[in-house]
C-alpha cells in the first residue's frame, strides 16, 4: 500500500485546523504562508436528504472552496501561525501533533538529518536559572539602596586586565601615579551584550535595526551597548563611520566578509570595540557555521565575497591546532591588525573541558584574550542540525561558574572578563538571568535569540516554526527573500529593542539596590539561594528551603 | 551598627580616655567587647621602641607554647609588662578573661643583627603567623600583634568591666600612647570570637570599621591570595585593612589610592578628570578590592598617620573634632564632646562620601578629595 509509505498530513509536527464555516475565502492566509504549507483547493460535498414523512433519500453533492494543508518535505507547516494572525475570522490555526513521525519518516525520505534553526528544543531538565533566588537581602544592618533615586555604576570589561602587582604605574614628583608602559586595550562597556548573529543569518534589515538600536542606546540613552556583528561581513558605510565603535566585529573559521574589514581599514575612522574569535557556539558546539544556500542571496554573495552555495564554516580554525597556537596567531595578528588598541576576546562552546581552556588562557604569558566568551547549550542559531541543537552541548550555568572559581583557585579571577551566553532572557527576565551570571562570576552576558523575539519571532522553543534556516522567515527576520524582508518595520524593531534594554536597565538597578549594591555584583554569590539542594552544593551557595 | 573611635594626640594618653569616648556612645553599640590599639607608645614601653612588642591572651600552655617557638627563632625577651587585673573581683564583672595577657617587648635574634627593615617586618609577620597557628590549633590562645611599638587587647565583656578588669579607668603614666583606636563590640555578623573585634593590625597598619562590607565576599576570595598575612577573615571589615595594607606597601601606591580603590569612582566621572586612564585601571585590576555597603573606616598607617572615609554613599557617619594638642576621629560627636569638651565646635569635620580626612604628625588635619 503506496500510501501508507508516504508521507502523510498527520506525520508532520504541525497539523492545520481549519473551519470551513468561518472561512470568507478571503485568501489572506494562503497568501502569507511563507512556506506554501496550505493552498486553496475545492472538496466535494456529498449530502442526503429525506423530505417528507417517509424516506426518500436524494443525494445532493456539491464543490467547495477550502483551505487545505499540504503534506510534503519541502513545505510543511512549523506552526508560526501567521495564517490564524492574518485570518479576520478565527477559520484557521495549527496545532502541534503530539504523535508526529516526522523525525523518522523525514529520515527515511531523504537520508539526511534535519536541520532547523532556534535553539533545543529538549528542555527536559528545567531551567537552573529559574531555581535560583537572589535571598540575601539589605534590611538593617546595611541598607538597601533605591532603585530611582542612587547612582549605579552598570558597567563591564572588555579586554585584559592586568593583575595590580603587574599594573606599569610609577610615582610622580606631585605623588600621582602615572603610567610608564603601554597596556592591553580595555573598553568599559554595557554588561549586556548583542550576541553575535550574521547578515545572512538574519535580514539585512534585521541586523540594520540592532545596529540602530545600538547606536541610539549609546548615543541617545547613554547605555554604552556593543553588538557583535557574527561572522558574514559588514557593510562598508557603517565600517567607515563613527558607529563602527559600537560593533565588536567578529572572525569565526570561515573568516567570512573579512577581506572587505581589511580592505576598509585604511578608511576607518573608528576603531571597532572589539573583536570576537569564535571557536565554537553552545547551539551546536563542535559544529561550524551554516547558511543555507537558500538564503545566499545576491547582497549576501557581495558582502561575504562568495557563490551561491551553502555556506559551511569549517567545525574548527584550519591551522590552529593547541590553545597556543591560537594565543600566538590569531590573538596576535589580531591584536596588531589594530595596533593593539582593540581588545581581543573568544567565544567557545561551554563543554567539559572549559576550565581547561579558560585556564591555559589565563596562563598566556602575553597578556592578550581580552575575555572568555562561554556559550551554553540553550543559546540559538540560524541553522543546525537538529541532532546537535537537541542532543550537543552543555548547560551554561555550571560551566560559568567553574570558570569563575578556577580562576578564583590561581588568584586571577577577572583577568579575564568572563562573559556569559546561551539562552538568557528565554523567559523574558534577562535582567534577573544577568544578575545571577553576574554573581555566579559572569562579567557580562550576550543575548542573541532574545532581540528576535523582540522583533516579533514567532517561533518557541518547543518546536514552533524554529525555521530560521529556510529562508522563509514569516517575520522577515532571517530571510533574504525581500517579499518577506518587507514584514519587518526596522523603526519599530529598533524601538522594541532600546525599549527593552532600558526596562532590563531598570530591571538590573531594581536587583542591585536590594542587595545594597551600587556597582555590579560579580562572584557575590552570598547573595544567591537555592531552593534546590543540587543547584546549591554544585554551584557552591545557599540552600535553603 | 556599632560605634568606632580613634585618638591621636602630641601628648601621650592612657586608655582610659578611648574608654569614656566610647562608653558615651554606648547607645549606639551592644557593649559585647571592647578591644583597643594603642601606637606610638609612652610609659614603662617608651624606651622600646624599636623593638617588637608581643601583645597575648592565652593559657598557661598558650605561654609555654609561644615562648618556645620564641626561643627557637631567637628572640630574646627583654622586657614584660602586665596590667593590674582584677582577677578575685572577675565573678563580679561581665568578662570572659583568659588566664594570661602578655605584653613583652624583644630584641631581633642576633642573626638578624644587619637585617634590612623589610627583613626584620617579615620575621615578625611569618613569626606572629606561627605563634597564631600554634595557638589556635591547641586552642591555648590568640596572637594579636607582634610589631614595635604597638600594644593590642581584644576582650569579651562588658566593656565598662573590661576597663574594671584591666584597671583601665585608673589613669596612669605606666601605660600611654599617642595614638590609641578602640571600638566597643563584638563581631555581630558572624561567630562571636576575640579575633573579630576592631580594630585589625597588621605591620604597622591598624583599621576599624564601623558598617558592612558587603563585598565581602569577592574581597576575600581575591585577599587570601594576595598576601599571606590576610588570612582570618573572621569579620568582613579586615577586608578594609587588608585592601590598606596592599595598596601602600606591597604596591607602593600614596595613600589617597586606597579610597580609588574602595570606593572607585563611577565611570562618568572618572572620564572627565586628567587621570582616568590610572583610575580606570586602578578600577579595572582591583575591581575585586572595591568595597560596597555602609561603611566608615578610620586607619592608621606605620608612619602614625591617621585618616577616615567613607562608602560612596555615605551611609555611615564619622566626626573629626580637634584641639592644638589632640584630635579625635570618631562616629558620634557626643564621644569627642566627652573627650574634647573644649574644643571649637566650628572646626568639627563631617566628611562627605568622597572625602579622606588625613591627621598627620603635626597634628594637620586635612581634607582630600577623591
Amino acid at each position: 500500500m503506496a500510501t501508507i509509505n508516504e508521507i502523510s498530513k498527520d506525520d508532520l509536527n504541525w497539523q492545520i485546523q481549519y473551519d470551513s464555516s468561518r472561512c470568507t475565502l478571503c485568501g489572506r492566509c494562503v497568501a502569507a504562508c511563507s512556506f506554501n504549507a496550505i493552498k486553496v483547493d475545492v472538496e466535494k460535498r456529498r449530502k442526503v436528504v429525506s423530505v417528507g414523512d417517509v424516506p426518500t433519500p436524494q443525494v445532493t453533492t456539491t464543490t467547495v472552496p477550502v483551505i487545505k494543508q499540504i503534506a510534503r518535505n519541502a513545505s510543511n507547516c512549523v506552526g508560526c501561525g501567521v495564517c490564524s494572525r492574518v485570518c479576520p475570522n478565527g477559520a484557521i490555526k495549527a496545532y502541534h501533533e503530539d504523535e508526529s513521525r516526522f523525525n523518522i519518516k523525514y529520515k527515511c525520505e531523504h537520508a539526511d538529518s534535519i536541520k532547523r534553526g532556534g535553539r533545543s528544543n529538549l528542555n527536559t531538565e528545567g531551567r537552573t536559572l529559574d531555581k535560583i533566588k537572589i535571598g540575601r537581602i539589605s534590611q538593617m544592618t546595611d541598607p538597601s539602596l533605591d532603585a530611582q533615586r542612587h547612582t549605579f555604576d552598570v558597567l563591564a570589561p572588555f579586554g585584559r586586565i592586568i593583575p595590580p602587582q603587574e599594573l606599569p604605574f610609577e610615582v610622580n614628583s606631585d605623588g600621582n601615579l602615572k603610567i610608564s608602559k603601554s597596556m592591553p586595550p580595555v573598553n568599559w562597556i554595557y554588561p549586556i551584550i548583542i550576541g553575535d548573529m550574521s547578515i545572512g543569518a538574519l535580514s539585512t534589515r534585521m541586523w540594520e535595526a540592532l545596529a540602530i538600536a545600538t547606536a541610539y542606546l549609546n548615543e541617545v540613552c547613554g547605555l554604552k551597548v556593543r553588538m557583535c556583528t557574527g561572522e558574514g561581513g559588514i557593510p562598508t558605510r557603517l565600517l567607515k563611520s563613527r558607529y563602527l565603535k559600537y560593533m565588536i566585529l567578529q572572525i569565526a573559521s570561515g573568516h567570512f566578509g573579512w577581506n572587505r574589514i581589511i580592505n576598509t581599514m585604511p578608511e576607518m575612522t573608528e576603531d571597532p570595540g572589539g573583536i570576537l574569535i569564535k571557536i565554537g557556539q553552545g547551539a551546536k558546539p563542535g559544529d561550524g557555521g551554516l547558511l543555507m544556500a537558500k538564503k545566499v542571496a545576491r547582497h549576501i554573495q557581495e558582502i561575504r565575497g562568495v557563490p551561491k552555495a551553502d555556506l559551511l564554516s569549517p567545525p574548527n580554525h584550519q591551522g590552529l591546532y593547541s590553545i597556543e597556537e591560537s594565543v600566538q596567531k590569531m590573538f596576535l595578528s589580531l591584536n596588531s591588525a589594530f595596533k593593539f588598541r582593540v581588545p581581543v576576546a573568544i567565544k567557545v562552546a561551554a563543554s567539559v573541558t572549559s576550565v581547561s581552556v579558560y585556564n591555559n588562557l589565563l596562563r598566556d604569558p602575553y597578556n592578550i584574550v581580552g575575555g572568555f566568551f562561554l556559550d551554553g547549550i540553550q543559546g540559538g542559531t540560524g541553522a543546525a542540525y537538529e541532532i546537535s541543537l537537541n542532543h550537543t552541548g552543555h548547560p551554561i550555568v555550571s560551566r560559568l561558574r567553574d570558570c569563575y572559581l578556577a580562576a578564583v583557585h590561581q588568584g586571577k579571577q577577572g583577568q579575564i572578563p568572563l562573559w556569559a551566553g546561551g539562552g538568557l532572557g528565554m523567559r523574558g527576565a534577562l535582567a534577573a538571568d544577568a544578575f545571577k551570571m553576574m554573581c555566579l562570576g559572569a562579567n557580562g552576558i550576550f543575548a542573541g535569540r532574545l532581540w528576535l523575539q523582540a522583533a516579533g519571532c514567532l517561533g518557541n522553543d518547543s518546536g514552533k516554526c524554529n525555521a530560521c534556516n529556510t529562508g522563509n522567515c514569516p517575520a522577515g527576520i532571517t530571510t533574504q527573500n525581500p517579499l518577506l524582508v518587507a514584514r519587518l518595520d526596522v523603526d519599530k524593531v529598533a524601538e522594541n529593542v532600546v525599549n527593552y534594554f532600558l526596562a532590563t536597565h531598570l530591571e538590573l538597578k531594581k536587583l542591585m539596590a536590594p542587595i545594597g549594591n551600587s556597582s555590579l555584583p560579580i562572584g557575590r554569590s552570598d547573595a544567591l539561594v537555592s531552593v534546590d539542594k543540587n543547584i546549591a552544593e554544585r554551584l557552591e551557595i545557599q540552600h535553603v528551603c | 551598627m556599632c560605634r568606632i573611635g580613634a585618638l591621636k594626640s602630641k601628648r601621650y594618653m592612657h586608655p582610659s580616655v578611648a574608654l569614656r569616648l566610647m562608653r558615651s556612645q554606648q547607645k549606639g553599640h551592644d557593649n559585647s567587647g571592647f578591644a583597643f590599639v594603642m601606637q606610638d607608645l609612652g610609659g614603662v614601653f617608651e624606651h622600646y621602641k624599636d623593638f617588637p612588642i608581643l601583645s597575648m591572651a592565652c593559657t598557661d600552655e598558650g605561654m609555654h607554647i609561644a615562648e618556645k617557638i620564641l626561643h627557637d627563632i631567637g628572640f630574646i625577651r627583654v622586657m614584660q609588662w602586665a596590667p593590674d587585673m582584677k582577677i578575685e573581683e572577675a565573678y563580679k564583672l561581665n568578662i570572659e578573661p583568659m588566664p594570661n595577657y602578655v605584653f613583652e617587648v624583644f630584641n631581633y635574634p642576633k642573626t638578624y643583627k644587619y637585617a634590612t627593615k623589610e627583613e626584620k617586618e617579615d620575621l615578625l609577620l611569618n613569626t606572629r603567623l606561627k605563634l597564631r597557628k600554634a595557638l589556635s590549633e591547641s586552642d591555648e590562645g590568640y596572637v594579636y600583634s607582634f610589631w614595635p611599638d604597638t600594644l593590642m587587647l581584644k576582650e569579651i565583656g562588658d566593656p565598662k568591666d573590661i576597663g574594671t578588669y584591666f584597671g583601665l579607668w585608673d589613669e596612669n603614666k605606666d601605660f600611654t600612647a599617642k595614638i590609641i583606636t578602640a571600638q566597643c563590640r563584638q563581631n555581630t555578623n558572624y561567630d562571636i570570637v576575640r579575633y573579630a573585634a576592631h580594630p585589625f593590625f597588621l605591620q604597622g597598619y591598624c583599621a576599624l570599621v564601623n558598617g558592612e562590607n558587603t563585598f565581602y565576599e569577592k574581597n576575600k576570595l581575591f585577599q587570601r591570595k594576595l598576601h599571606k598575612g590576610y588570612i582570618g577573615f573572621e569579620s568582613d571589615s579586615q577586608c578594609f585593612l587588608y585592601t590598606l595594607h596592599y595598596v601602600n606597601k606591597i604596591l607602593k601606591w600614596p595613600l589617597k589610592y586606597f579610597k580609588h580603590v574602595i570606593t572607585p569612582l563611577p565611570y562618568d566621572e572618572m572620564e572627565k578628570r586628567e587621570d582616568a586612564k590610572v583610575l580606570s585601571r586602578i578600577k579595572s585590576s582591583l575591581a575585586h578590592l572595591e568595597i560596597n555597603g555602609p561603611n566608615t573606616v578610620i586607619a592608621v598607617t606605620p608612619d602614625g598617620t591617621m585618616f577616615t572615609t567613607c562608602d560612596s554613599k555615605k551611609l555611615r557617619p564619622i566626626v573629626i573634632g580637634s584641639t592644638d594638642d589632640t584630635v579625635v576621629v570618631t562616629s558620634e560627636v557626643t564621644g569627642i564632646n566627652e573627650v574634647l569638651p573644649q574644643r571649637d565646635i566650628t572646626y568639627d569635620i563631617y566628611p562627605n562620601e568622597r572625602e579622606m580626612v588625613v591627621i598627620n604628625n603635626d597634628l594637620k588635619v586635612e581634607r582630600w578629595q577623591q
